[in-house]
């Protein structure tokens, strides 16, 4: 028996427009309730809703970003369902005649390129937010709710992909490669955690080759939920199926305290959205101009930067992966590389120390207190030696948190290394001299006296000494 | 085109509609007539039609994306039944 997992995501991203889809009302996160709200986002009787032109050019221009066909004629439907997050009873949503469809994204995963087909990336507007009010926190149990729809009518894009990944990891890194994406475009705030970006996935599992019963799986609010969600229902359906059980067509709930997904109680009815044509919003038919136009605007997408980074900049895959992830941080890093500095070095730094950093202290990239420039003289003092690489640790540390200049600081705190070779050799004789058994140590061979009286060394001129230096010394003084 | 009672039933549960007995036989014949009536219609040849989703002749009408302003919050809330420090109060959901 082969089994084999099958993995699609439907993805929902809010745009960062100025206002909302179908009205004037503003789209920032959070506020009072309801102080976002007005006659047509509150379903009022005889509103009407007008498009926003820059949400429908953002979508088109994702679907551009997807390798998507767009369609030159796409309406809005309305998808019914009773369900207080939308005061009018329907959201307005696209059915069969999608903005764009049938793309593709590729991405290398695992050390092959995979190519994920996108079945469509439509438009529609957000629900609001239910609060559930009652011991039990959940709307099971719940005495009642409240209703604030400051974020209903929020243009929202759609995105839904064949169920074309393998396991768990591929859906982590194929979400992690659409958003940053979405990011590049600079057409959504990603945010996960605060909602702007979501993510539902179906996964099933084919046993030789036939298709297994699909479960929906929702509530994942990281990257790292979304991958163990699947990891967990991978496993389940994986056992249930070599037990002998049989599956249910069902949406489960991941818990991600608890690491498990349950079933959420199936609503008494099958679902049935009654969809049907939006009378009150006209057919959208892109100008082929405006089409181009956004065309024109496409930037260099992550995995051809990724791509480029490893050739032009001869890094590793996983660093060029890491500073592609995010188009500010790959900004930075190609500033940073102007400076005429080695490349490698510099991503190393950003990759590592500097990132942590931005990470430790929650600041983006666009306002790290070390600008590239100033990365780049870090860089230099390190190829010049006149900072080790451990001080150099410290120096962009102190940087970062102070502001100033890495060489400023390094001038200032008397933190160049000594790599005067007259200071040096007088340092090394002292030590030679007040340890005789280690220095006959190395003298017969044994190696692990030189880490010991270079520890001496770095202690006398309190980690100041340039190491490789000071080790050559050593050996020269010591070589018989 | 007859439909029967159990399609009233599911119809009226999605429309949240409680019917009588009589009720639901009256829209049952109702909802027949409006089905006969289509069937007829879907008798034209229209292959040659492009499928009308709107009736208007008009495409593309959009808005700036400008904001405008919202309404004053206590006005949000002033014809609901029921609301608690400006959201909406909804009674227990499932
Ligand atoms: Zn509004």
């Amino acid at each position: 028996m082969k089994l084999e997992t099958i993995i699609g995501l439907e993805i929902h991203a809010e745009l960062n427009t100025r206002s909302k889809m179908f009205c004037g009302c503003e789209t920032a996160f959070g506020g009072p309730p309801n102080s976002k709200t007005c006659a047509v986002c509150l379903g009022h009787p005889g509103s009407l809703p007008v498009a926003n032109r820059e949400a429908v050019g953002d979508t088109i221009l994702l679907g551009l970003a997807l390798n998507c066909e767009i369609s030159p004629r796409s309406i809005f439907h309305r998808k019914n369902y009773f369900y207080p997050d939308m005061p009018k009873n329907f959201q307005i949503s696209q059915y069969d005649v999608p903005l764009t469809r049938n793309g593709h994204l590729e991405m290398d995963v695992g050390g092959k390129t995979l190519r994920v087909g996108i079945t469509r990336v439509h438009l529609e507007e957000d629900t609001g937010k239910s609060i559930h009010v009652g011991e039990s926190g959940r709307i099971h149990g719940a005495d009642f709710s409240l209703e604030d729809f400051n974020r209903a009518g929020i243009p929202l894009a759609e995105i839904v992909t064949e169920p074309d990944l393998r396991s768990p990891e591929e859906a982590r890194a194929f979400m992690q490669l659409l958003r940053a994406t979405l990011e590049y475009l600079g057409i959504s705030d990603c945010k996960m955690e605060e909602g702007s970006l979501r993510c539902d996935a179906n996964i099933s599992i084919a046993v030789d080759g036939q298709l297994g019963t699909k479960v929906e799986i929702k509530n994942m609010n990281s990257f790292r939920a979304l991958q163990r969600a699947l990891a967990f229902e991978e496993e389940r359906q994986r056992f249930a199926i070599e037990s002998g059980e049989k599956l249910m067509q069902e949406t489960r709930h991941w818990d991600d305290a608890s690491g498990t997904t349950h079933p959420l109680r199936s609503k008494e009815e099958a679902f049935d959205y009654r969809y049907f044509p939006e009378p009150d919003l006209v057919p959208i038919e892109p100008d082929p101009a405006w089409v181009e136009e956004l065309r024109g605007r496409l930037p260099e997408l992550p995995q051809a930067r990724l791509d480029r980074f490893r050739e032009q900049y001869g890094l590793a895959e996983e660093t060029a992966a890491m500073l592609t992830s995010e188009k500010a941080l790959a900004d930075y890093f190609e500033n940073a590389v102007e400076t005429g500095q080695d490349p490698v070095e510099l991503a190393k730094w950003i990759a590592g120390d500097l990132v942590a950093l931005l990470k430790e202290a929650v600041v983006p990239v666009r306002s790290c207190p070390v600008g590239p420039r100033g990365l780049g003289e870090l860089v230099a003092l390190v190829a010049q030696k006149i900072i080790s690489g451990k001080m150099a640790k410290d120096v962009l540390k102190e940087a970062f948190q102070s502001g100033r200049s890495p060489a400023e600081i390094v001038e200032s705190g008397g933190l160049s290394q000594i790599a005067d070779s007259g200071e040096m050799e007088q340092v090394v004789d002292e030590v030679i001299a007040d340890n005789p058994a280690a220095a006959d140590d190395l003298r017969a061979g044994k190696e692990q006296a030189l880490k010991f009286l270079m520890g001496q060394v770095m202690k006398k001129t309190r980690g100041k000494a340039n190491p490789e230096m000071a080790s050559d010394l050593i050996r020269k003084k010591l070589s018989g | 085109m007859a439909i029967s009672i159990e399609d009233v039933e599911h119809v009226a549960k999605l429309a949240r509609l409680a019917l009588s007995e009589e009720e639901k036989e009256t829209y049952r014949k109702q909802l027949s007539d409006v089905l006969e009536h289509a069937r007829i219609i879907s008798e034209v040849d229209t292959s040659e039609v492009p499928p009308t989703s709107h009736s208007l002749p008009l495409s593309n009408v959009f808005r700036d994306d400008v904001t405008r302003p919202s309404l004053p919050v206590e006005e949000v809330t002033s014809n609901a039944p029921w609301a608690s420090e400006g959201a909406f109060r909804v009674p227990r959901i499932v």
